[in-house]
């Protein structure tokens, strides 16, 4: 499962990374320059169709992948900076400090996450910075939820309490010690919210709270083509629509397939 | 600790939490930096406009005065003013909630019966075929953005083959009103009031029913016997206190809830037509919620099937369907019921956006069709809302958790 992820997400990334010298054309060029059909259905000259203003579907397919991945590093980023700094203080120091982050971060993790993710992304307005920290701030609690069970348990654990007899510091026990042992359930917690963090900016897109009306993306051209919906112009979704679900199962199959090499319980 | 004390202590846990909530979003909308007058005009109106709508909405007091103002509010059940119309925002959120509730209510039936049956059908041919198959379509259906499986399936049932009108919850006229009798024909009213008021008196048999199994009262004849009064009551107390209202002018019952307000009405055709137009939204957010439940279920049900009762209980010769379904779904059921609490928050947010793919006029379409008007207090409104009743359905579905397991409570 882990293979077969980082295939398509690899694959994604490279597409993305390289489209500029593989579109056929221009993916942002507008009418007054292009003199496409509009709204051809998919042919041996447009493979996916064009959309409303007559750009190729497939540059705009091949290209449309900047914006979502930039965003979804990013959060992924944020979230590392925010969450699990705080995470690993707070369960290791326990306490006050352990109880009152505890609830915040619960409150946040309560709430619907894609509607907290709109009220940041309406204050904050477009951007690709921006989206990621609205998506930040929403997912930063199932990384201190994560690392603060984890902590919790390796706290106890004899390794641990030896350190501390032996009169090792607490910064060195929290980093030395605890920190590699949570490492990998971080990374399954990073790979889930990477595909989260990618469901959530295409919802943000449609909603109104994209990046952009100039930069080709799956998101945007998903919006776009279902006001094209009731013509039954099917090619303008589909193809962006599939893209996206392929990056996100892509991150979903790695995360399954990491938790159950962590995990493996139920291998007999 | 008692159930009586953890249902004390949970409520008194969650009055931090909705404070904590409320001040996150007043923090996001009003503190954080951007302010909501200045962005609601894009910096294009006059400064002493700007100024009027701060004062019209209070935003140009201290910030911890409004904090208060805002909290004293909500007490109330004033959710704040539209910055479009300065109309309250809490009125339309009423409104709009039924119809959100009631997507929410059919996805959720669609997405356990879907998660329950796949789950288990994966369990039992665990790294089969069917097993591999399942759990594609789980992962397929977690990774697909719910607004875009909405699209194809208005492409394909809307567009191309024409069986669903694209996007309407009723036709206009269509739009059931609930109960609503009128005092013209008294006997043929009380008639109808007597029948409607059925449906109490089973309710409240079967509750007594329900609390004197756990007693180990046998069935019959004492268990009915003793039960029997309590169907009596019901039926007639709520028929006199129906028809009391009845009498006082006109009763009029709706909840807004379409399927339930036809019934109430007893028009077939409206409500054929309200299940009609809740057949793709609540398929679309019922598939896409699928996924988990599928996944979960899956491993607890690998988990049950080994252990010792259940073996035992397909030593003594029972049934393939009755062990499954009987004897480890049961056990597997309490996880699935935590997960159903946690995951009603991502229900709301995926019900943000099948509400736009499908112009259901809920709470969710409002939202976003106030994000365009860039109306930023009617947002902050819809935002609150959101958040409690997340909050609250966690509380009832926590309650219900500690009361099916003794452990919690310890």
């Amino acid at each position: 499962m882990v293979l077969i992820g980082s295939v398509i997400v690899s694959s994604i990334v490279i597409m993305t990374l390289i489209s500029p010298w593989i579109a056929p054309s221009d993916p942002t060029a507008a009418p007054p320059v292009i003199d496409n059909p509009l709204r051809a259905p998919p042919s041996w000259e447009f493979p996916m169709g064009t959309n409303k203003l007559g750009q190729d579907m497939l540059s705009r397919v091949l290209c449309g992948g900047a914006v979502m991945l930039q965003v979804a590093v990013l959060s992924v980023f944020f979230c590392f900076l925010i969450g699990v700094p705080i995470g690993l203080l707070a369960s290791y120091t326990g306490g006050m400090l352990d109880k009152v982050c505890s609830l915040v971060m619960d409150s946040f993790y309560a709430f619907p996450g894609l509607v907290l993710a709109i009220a940041i992304a309406a204050m904050m307005g477009r951007g690709v910075v921006n989206m990621a920290i609205s998506i930040a701030v929403v997912y930063v609690p199932s990384y201190f939820r994560v690392i603060r069970s984890q902590v919790l348990t390796i706290k106890e654990l004899p390794y641990t309490e030896a350190a501390q007899a032996t009169g090792a510091k607490g910064r060195t026990i929290l980093l030395r010690y605890i920190l590699p042992n949570v490492v990998p359930s971080i990374v399954v917690v990073a790979t889930v919210n990477f595909a989260d963090a990618i469901l959530t900016a295409a919802g943000l897109t449609f909603v109104g709270l994209g990046v952009g009306i100039d930069v080709p993306d799956w998101g945007w051209d998903l919006t776009k083509g279902f006001q094209l919906l009731p013509s039954g112009a099917w090619w303008v979704i589909t193809f962006p629509g599939i893209m996206i679900v392929l990056l996100a199962l892509g991150f979903t199959l790695i995360g399954e397939g990491l938790s159950e090499l962590l995990n493996p319980r139920l291998e007999q | 600790m008692g159930l009586r004390s953890y249902i004390i202590a949970r409520v008194l846990l969650t009055i931090p939490m909705i404070l904590l909530l409320l001040s996150i979003v007043f923090v996001v909308i009003r503190v954080m930096p951007g302010d909501p007058v200045a962005l609601h005009f894009e910096r294009r109106a006059s400064e002493e406009a700007m100024e009027e709508m701060r004062t019209r909405l209070g935003l140009d007091k201290p910030l911890y005065i409004q904090y208060f103002e805002y909290l004293g509010g909500l007490l109330k059940g004033d959710f704040g003013k539209s910055m479009q119309d300065y109309s309250p925002v809490g009125q339309q959120i009423f409104s709009a909630f039924p119809a959100t509730l009631e997507l929410a209510i059919f996805s959720v039936l669609i997405a356990i019966i879907v998660g329950i049956l796949l789950g288990v059908r994966a369990s039992q041919s665990y790294n089969s075929l069917q097993d591999h198959s399942i759990r594609v379509f789980g992962i397929i259906a977690y990774a697909i953005p719910v607004f875009f499986l909405g699209m194809i399936f208005q492409l394909i049932f809307g567009v191309e083959l024409g069986w669903f009108s694209t996007g309407l919850r009723t036709r206009p006229t269509m739009e059931p009103y609930g109960l609503t009798l009128y005092l013209d024909d008294p006997a043929g009213g009380f008639v109808t009031v007597l029948l409607l008021s059925l449906p109490v008196g089973l309710v409240s048999w079967a509750l007594c029913f329900v609390v004197l199994k756990r007693r180990r009262v046998k069935f019959w004849p004492r268990g009915f016997l003793l039960s029997l009064p309590a169907f009596l009551a019901g039926w007639i107390v709520w028929t006199f206190a129906a028809w009391h209202f009845i009498s006082v002018g006109v009763l009029h019952m709706s909840t807004g809830l379409f399927t339930i307000d036809s019934l109430l009405e007893g028009n077939i055709v409206k409500f054929v037509e309200a299940l009609k137009g809740l057949c793709l939204p609540s398929l679309t957010l019922g598939v896409v919620l699928s996924g988990v439940f599928i996944r979960l279920t899956r491993s607890n049900m690998l988990e049950t099937l080994r252990v010792d009762y259940v073996t035992a209980a397909r030593a003594r010769g029972l049934k393939e369907r009755a062990v499954v379904y009987g004897y480890a779904l049961r056990n597997a059921f309490l996880p699935i019921l935590t997960m159903m609490g946690l995951q009603f928050a991502t229900l709301l947010g995926g019900a943000v956006l099948t509400e736009t793919t499908f112009s259901w006029p809920g709470l969710g379409r409002y939202l976003v069709s106030r994000i365009n008007y860039r109306d930023y207090t009617a947002i902050q409104g819809a935002v609150v809302y959101f958040g409690l009743i997340v909050a609250l359905v966690n509380l009832v579905v926590d309650i219900f958790y500690a009361y099916l397991d003794p452990r919690i409570r310890l």
